[in-house]
């Protein structure tokens, strides 16, 4: 892997994986402002590959600016300005080079609510390979049924995959849109806060999900509930005000906060 | 605690509310049955004498007394889906622009624009469509290759006058409401459905098609509405279509609507069986305007419960 050299700003941490780990993203004094307000203020860290990463904070504290950095989403909004670099598997997404498309492809996305389209469950699976090109009808038939198994859904649709996917619960309709994005093979998932509609149980099949899914994909995910992250991760970031607090593997942050912010945030105390 | 008489009294007024709203929306049946009747009504003679022959009867002479609607009701489907082929598209095209992908400081001004097109008289419409329109198509109309000439969709001499330019100035009529409607369809799609698809590796078109799609069952409405519109323009159509009650395939033929002929022979009906078959007309292009509304209606209630 190839070592980033991270000039440190004065004051900031360098929180990082440890050694061990190989990164699969590397962010590097990212700073983000819609207009003049700033929402992520010169963050750094590296994400590891095969892992869960949590990014957890108070509301606007920019966690689902960061992830939506990941694949380029801001592009869609107007007056978003972005300094400062993000590797994914080594290369620079921020590129002009960069086709977006294809980035977005290699790094799939699940939003807080489940958006699937009015479409048939099929169509709905195969709606990214479709615009990705494949033609062979066998071939999306196997990715969609692969993709419905990845995200523990075919077994409650597979005697109905060509009725609406609006009929299906909410809970099944968030594993059918994780379905959607495992079907164009990608390398990481982001989740912005996947559960936040959701049961208590359909969370936690969600949850049992992402450790999963982790053995063939890196996964990133936003969640302001914490028990989530304490469950569902091994890395967690805390994120206040546009900076990244602390960044260590779930369990040390959790029990071992070196910040008087992240243990006040953890606690309960704000947020 | 809440006390009884409180919400008694607030019972009555909720009552008395219903009551009044109710009755100002039963005169939308009370109107449609009124308007049905009174049509019925002053062509009786002309139901009696023609009965279903009316309808497709090719001939109308009010010298001989006899009359026939069957013209009129082609040239009004003919102008009128000529002009929904033309403008559906354009509209579409405006709608996706203006939602999707005019620059912000280009976006108001354009619909405010568009808005106002739809508020020009009809009137000022057809005098554009006399000095402008005819000359111009008068002029397509000559330049066309004799071969195609020979078609029957082109056949006849150049007038300009006719059914093609009333269908252009119904499409230019139609467009800014289709675009106008789609637009705000295209608007009321969730953020999330054209996210989604770019989360996919959409491109900014195919994420629009998913757009389009989504709001599918309101865009038809939106082109009914167009269609509405069409099948009841009176005045710019009047001055445009060239008054020969002849139904024709050909484009550049002059033709004639139901809206139109009751306009332009109103008040120059001298006996009551013609006065009688021009209230009939009007009948039939209530009859028709209602059996196309039904239709557009459950056609956009099949899409919309797929959905479901």
């Amino acid at each position: 892997m190839n070592e980033i050299s991270i000039a440190p700003k004065p004051k900031t941490r360098r929180p990082g994986v440890p050694a061990a780990e190989e990164p699969m993203i590397e962010i590097d004094r990212l700073c983000l402002s819609y207009g003049d307000k700033p929402a992520l203020k010169g963050i750094s860290m590296r994400i590891a590959k095969n892992r869960v990463t949590a990014f957890i904070g108070p509301s606007g504290c920019g966690k689902s600016s960061l992830l939506r950095c990941l694949n380029r989403m801001n592009d869609l909004i107007d007056g978003v300005r972005i300094t400062g670099a993000i590797r994914i598997a080594g290369t620079d997404i921020q590129g002009p080079a960069v086709d977006v498309t294809h980035l977005r492809k290699r790094v799939g996305m699940v939003f807080q609510k489940s958006n699937p389209f009015p479409k048939s469950i099929y169509d709905n699976v195969a709606y990214g390979p479709r615009i990705l090109g494949v033609r062979s009808r066998s071939e999306i038939e196997t990715q969609v049924e692969s993709s419905l198994r990845s995200a523990a859904l075919w077994d409650e649709v597979r005697d109905r995959l060509y009725e609406s996917a609006l009929r299906l619960s909410g809970g099944q309709q968030q594993r059918l849109c994780i379905a959607r994005a495992l079907a164009v093979e990608p390398e990481v998932l982001l989740m912005d806060e996947p559960c936040s509609a959701l049961d208590p149980i359909a969370t936690a099949k969600i949850e049992e999900l992402m450790d999963e899914l982790k053995v063939r994909y890196t996964i990133v995910v936003v969640t302001h509930n914490m028990q989530q992250a304490a469950r569902a991760s091994d890395y967690t970031g805390f994120l206040l005000l546009g900076e990244l607090i602390e960044f260590k593997d779930t369990p040390a942050l959790f029990t071992t906060p070196v910040d008087r912010r992240t243990e006040d945030y953890i606690t309960g105390r704000f947020g | 605690m809440i006390t009884p008489v409180a919400s008694g009294r607030r019972a009555r007024e909720r009552g008395g509310f219903r009551l009044g709203t109710g009755a100002v929306a039963l005169l939308v049946p009370l109107l449609v049955a009124g308007i049905a009747i009174v049509l019925t009504w002053d062509s009786l003679l002309s139901v009696r004498q023609f009965g279903l022959r009316f309808w497709v009867n090719s001939t109308w002479d009010p010298v001989a007394g006899i009359f026939g609607a069957f013209p009129f009701i082609w040239g009004t489907l003919y102008s009128s889906l000529l002009a929904l082929l033309l403008s559906t598209p354009i509209a579409l095209g405006i709608a996706v622009f203006l939602s999707d992908l005019s620059p912000r400081p280009l976006r108001q001004p354009l619909v405010f624009l568009t808005e106002l097109l739809a508020a020009i008289p009809s009137i000022v419409y057809g005098l554009w469509g006399i000095f402008v329109l005819v000359p111009a198509v008068r002029r397509i109309e000559s330049l066309t290759p004799p071969w195609l000439r020979r078609l029957p969709l082109f056949e006849g001499p150049p007038l300009g006058v006719g059914l093609l330019a009333a269908g252009l100035i119904l499409s230019v009529m139609v467009i800014p409401f289709t675009a106008s409607v789609a637009r705000e369809i295209l608007k009321a799609v969730p953020a999330n459905q054209r996210e989604g698809a770019y989360a996919l590796g959409a491109t900014r078109w195919e994420a629009i098609r998913m757009a389009l799609f989504y709001g599918r069952q309101g865009i038809m409405g939106a082109v009914m509405l167009g269609l509405g519109r069409a099948l009841g323009e009176t005045m710019a159509v009047t001055m445009v279509i060239g008054y020969a009650p002849r139904a024709s395939l050909s484009l550049f033929a002059p033709q004639y609507t139901m809206a139109a002929v009751i306009a332009n022979e109103f008040s120059e009906a001298a006996d009551d069986l013609y006065l009688h078959a021009l209230v009939e007309i009007g009948l039939v292009l209530f009859i028709i305007t209602i059996v196309i509304n039904t239709m557009s209606r459950l056609l956009i209630w099949r899409v919309g419960s797929e959905r479901a």
